[in-house]
C-alpha cells in the first residue's frame, strides 16, 4: 500500500462520494455553531423548508459578541442581544444543544470543544469560523467555512470540498526557556508568510511538536489560518489521549479503550509524502512580537522595526510603509521598550488554563504599570472556574488586571472591549489587522508570558530575563 | 444564486496586498441577521473618516472608481476571518468579479457561493491591469468571461484564468449547492449506516 499522510487517512475515511466534476462530498462528524455566522444559515433553511439533518452532531455556543462583564446585567447592546436570541431560537427550533450565557460550559467555541471532549482524533470538524483549525491539535481535520457552507452542513451533514494539498512543518529542537508555542507559530508564519500555506493542510511534526502539551498544540494549530492554511494537524499520541481521558463528551468504558487504541495508531505512515515541506529549529526561536498589521510582520523581541526598502517587491514595500504609518512606528526603532497602553490576555489562541498560569507566574508580586489598562478574559467559563480555584484571579486582580467572564472580547472587539484610536496593545490573540481590536487600535501579538511582562513593565520587554514566581497551588499542580 | 456567465464592467484598482475580511466588513457591522444591508459598511474604516465623512484618499472613493463592477486587487485578498458578510458587502456594493493574483481559501469558496466571481491571474498580469487602469483614468472596462475562462480589455490585454470544473458549472448555471447535494441523500444515508456498523473506510 502507498504510505498515506494523516491528512489523507482522515480525508479518505470521510469521502461519502466523489462528484464527477472533481471535488468530494465529505462527511462532517462535528459541526460547531456560533451566533455571528449562523443566523443567515438557519434563515436559509427556513426559507427552503429544509431542516437540520443531524442536530445530534451540531453544537452551538455564544462567544463572539457576548459581554464579558457581569452576567446578571442585561445585555446593553440591543443588536448583539438580538443575535444571541436568534441563536437561542434557532437552536431550540432545531433541537441543537446550546451552551448559552447561563451555561457553566459557555466559552469560545474553540476552547469548549476540546474542553468537553467533543473534539476527538480522526474527526472532520467544521465551524463558521476560521480558527476552527485549533481542533487540528487532536489529529482532527478541522476547518473554517462560510455561512453558505454552514447552511449546507446543517442541511446535509456534508461539505463539498476539493482535496487540499499537504504541507509538512517539521519543527526540530527544543525551545529555550521563556519561548512559547505562540513564538514557534509566529516564527513559522514570519518565515513562510501569511499566504505561505494557502490551499494546504499543514501537518506539524518533529520533536518540538511532540513535546508540546495539548494546550500548546492548540495554540500552534489555531494560527495555521494566519499562514493561509486550510487546516493544521498534529498526530494524536499519549498526550492527546491523556488530555481527553474522562472528559464529559469523550467515549467512556469499553468504547474509550477501543477509541484510545485507534487514536494512538492514527498518524502519517513512514515514507508518506507531503506536497511541500518547511523546517524550523525551535532552539533558534526567540520570543516574537508583531510590528505591523499582518501576522507575518513579526520579529524577535530584540529586533528592530524594518525599513520598507528591506522588502523585495513593490507590493510588500507599500504594505510595510502603510503598516508603519498605521502602527505609529518608524523604521529602525527597537521593539523592546515600546510603551503599551493596553494588555489583552485572551482569545482562542491563548486563554486556556496553562496560558493563564504562565501569565500569573510572570505577574505575581508585581503591579500593572500605572498607565496600562490590562484585561484577562478566560477562554471559557470552565477555564475561569479552574483559574479561580487555583487563585490565579487573585494574582491578576491584586496586580491590577480586570478579571472577566469568557468570550472573544477584545480579540475582535465586537462587544464593548475595544481599543481607542492610537492605543497600543500587547495582545495574546491572533490577528493584528488594522482596526481588529478597535478602529485605530495598534495591536502587537505575542505570547501570554510576554504580554504579562509588558503589562508589568508598561512596555514591550523580553520575558526571558524574568524570574517566574511560584503559584499558590503549584505543588498540587505539579503532582 | 445569481449565475455568472460573462460580465462586461468598469474596473477599479485597489493595489493593496493581504486585504483581510476585517477591512472588507469591520466587526461592528456583523450583528445583522440577514444577508443584506452590508453594502454601506464595505471597507468602512477605509472609506469613511472617523467623523463619518468620505475619505477622499481611499482608492474606491475616487471618481474613477464610481460605478465599478470589477475589482482589481493584490495578492491574498480576503484573508483572515471566514465572515461571508465580506462577500455579501462586495456584491451588494455592485461588484460582480474580483481579479487578484491569489485569494484566501475560505473567501474564495464564499465568493463562489454567492455568484461573485474570484478571478486568479498571474501577479504580472494584475500589475499590468493596475497600470492600464491608472492610465485610462476612470474609463477602463474589462470583460470577464467564465465560459471561456478569460479576462480581456479589448485593447490587447487578454489572460486566461483557472476555475475548477465543479465551481464553474455551479456558477454558470447559478445552481443551489444544497439542492444538488440533497440528490445524494441515499449515499449520505448509506455512509451513515456503514459508519454506525463500523465498516466505513
Ligand atoms: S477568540 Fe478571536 S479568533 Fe478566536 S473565535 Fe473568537 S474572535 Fe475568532
Amino acid at each position: 500500500m502507498i504510505p498515506r499522510t494523516l491528512f489523507q487517512k482522515i480525508w479518505d475515511a470521510h469521502v461519502v462520494h466523489r462528484l464527477p466534476e472533481g471535488p468530494a462530498l465529505i462527511y462532517v462528524d462535528l459541526h460547531l455553531v456560533h451566533e455571528v455566522t449562523s443566523p443567515q444559515a438557519f434563515a436559509g433553511l427556513r426559507l427552503t423548508g429544509r431542516r437540520v439533518r443531524r442536530p445530534d452532531l451540531t453544537i452551538a455556543t455564544v462567544d463572539h459578541n457576548v459581554p464579558t462583564g457581569d452576567r446578571l446585567v442585561p445585555i446593553a447592546d440591543p443588536v448583539a442581544a438580538r443575535q444571541l436570541e436568534a441563536l437561542e431560537r434557532n437552536a431550540r427550533d432545531s433541537s441543537v444543544e446550546l451552551f448559552d450565557l447561563r451555561s457553566p460550559h459557555q466559552g469560545i467555541v474553540h476552547v469548549i470543544g476540546p474542553e468537553l471532549g467533543l473534539t476527538q482524533p480522526g474527526m472532520v470538524i467544521v465551524c463558521g469560523d476560521s480558527h476552527t483549525s485549533t481542533h487540528g491539535a487532536f489529529g482532527a481535520l478541522a476547518f473554517g467555512i462560510g455561512t453558505s457552507e454552514v447552511e449546507h452542513v446543517l442541511a446535509t451533514q456534508c461539505l463539498v470540498a476539493s482535496q487540499p494539498r499537504t504541507l509538512e512543518a517539521h519543527i526540530i529542537g527544543r525551545p529555550g526557556t521563556g519561548v512559547a508555542a505562540k513564538d514557534l507559530i509566529l516564527a513559522l508564519i514570519g518565515q513562510i508568510g501569511t499566504a505561505g500555506a494557502t490551499g494546504h493542510v499543514i501537518e506539524y511534526t518533529g520533536e518540538a511538536i511532540r513535546a508540546l502539551s495539548m494546550e500548546e498544540r492548540m495554540t500552534v494549530c489555531n494560527m495555521s489560518i494566519e499562514a493561509g492554511a486550510r487546516a493544521g494537524l498534529i498526530a494524536p499520541d499519549e498526550t492527546t489521549v491523556a488530555y481527553l481521558a474522562g472528559r464529559p463528551r469523550a467515549p467512556q468504558g469499553a468504547a474509550w479503550t477501543r477509541a484510545a487504541e485507534q487514536w494512538k495508531r492514527l498518524r502519517s505512515d513512514p515514507g508518506a509524502e507531503y506536497d511541500v515541506g518547511v523546517a524550523l529549529d525551535a532552539a533558534a526561536v526567540a520570543p516574537q512580537v508583531t510590528w505591523g498589521t499582518s501576522p507575518g510582520m513579526v520579529k524577535d523581541i530584540a529586533g528592530r522595526v524594518p525599513h520598507p526598502s528591506d522588502f523585495p517587491t513593490a507590493a510588500e514595500q507599500r504594505a510595510a510603509a502603510r503598516a508603519l504609518e498605521y502602527m505609529g512606528l518608524a523604521p529602525g526603532m527597537a521593539l523592546e521598550g515600546l510603551p503599551v497602553d493596553r494588555v489583552f490576555l485572551g482569545s482562542c489562541t491563548n486563554a486556556r488554563i496553562e496560558d493563564l498560569r504562565v501569565a500569573a507566574r510572570v505577574v505575581r508580586g508585581h503591579r500593572v504599570a500605572p498607565h496600562v489598562r490590562a484585561l484577562v478574559v478566560p477562554g471559557s467559563q470552565q477555564v475561569k472556574v479552574q483559574a479561580e480555584r487555583e487563585g490565579l484571579d487573585r494574582i491578576f486582580r491584586e496586580a491590577g488586571f480586570e478579571w472577566r467572564n469568557s468570550g472573544c472580547s477584545m480579540c475582535l472587539g465586537m462587544n464593548a472591549d475595544i481599543l481607542q484610536p492610537g492605543e497600543r496593545c500587547a495582545s495574546t490573540s491572533n490577528r493584528n489587522f488594522e482596526g481588529r481590536q478597535g478602529r485605530g487600535g495598534r495591536t502587537h501579538l505575542m505570547s501570554p508570558a510576554m504580554a504579562a511582562a509588558a503589562a508589568v513593565a508598561g512596555r514591550l520587554v523580553d520575558v526571558r530575563g524574568w524570574t517566574l514566581a511560584d503559584l499558590p497551588g503549584s505543588l498540587e499542580l505539579a503532582s | 444564486m445569481q449565475p455568472f456567465v460573462r460580465h462586461v464592467g468598469k474596473a477599479a484598482a485597489l493595489p493593496r496586498t493581504n486585504v483581510d475580511t476585517d477591512q472588507i466588513v469591520p466587526k461592528q457591522f456583523l450583528k445583522r441577521l440577514e444577508r443584506t444591508g452590508f453594502g454601506p459598511s464595505l471597507f468602512h474604516d477605509w472609506r469613511y473618516r472617523p467623523d463619518g465623512a468620505p475619505n477622499p484618499d481611499f482608492e474606491l472613493n475616487r471618481a474613477e472608481a464610481h460605478g465599478a463592477t470589477v475589482l482589481v486587487t493584490g495578492a491574498n485578498f480576503g484573508c483572515g476571518s471566514s465572515r461571508e458578510h465580506a462577500v455579501w458587502a462586495l456584491a451588494e456594493h455592485g461588484f460582480r468579479a474580483i481579479v487578484a493574483p491569489s485569494f484566501a481559501d475560505i473567501f474564495f469558496a464564499n465568493c463562489c457561493q454567492n455568484g461573485l466571481l474570484p478571478v486568479r491571474l498571474l501577479a504580472r498580469e494584475v500589475d499590468e491591469l493596475f497600470r492600464r487602469c491608472r492610465a485610462a483614468g476612470g474609463e477602463y472596462w474589462l470583460t470577464v468571461d467564465l465560459e471561456q475562462q478569460r479576462v480581456e480589455d479589448g485593447l490587447g490585454f487578454t489572460a486566461p484564468f483557472p476555475m475548477d470544473p465543479y465551481r464553474r458549472e455551479m456558477l454558470l448555471r447559478g445552481l443551489d449547492e444544497i439542492g444538488r447535494t440533497l440528490l445524494e441523500e441515499p449515499r449520505i444515508a448509506e455512509y451513515e449506516r456503514r459508519r454506525a456498523a463500523g465498516t466505513a473506510p
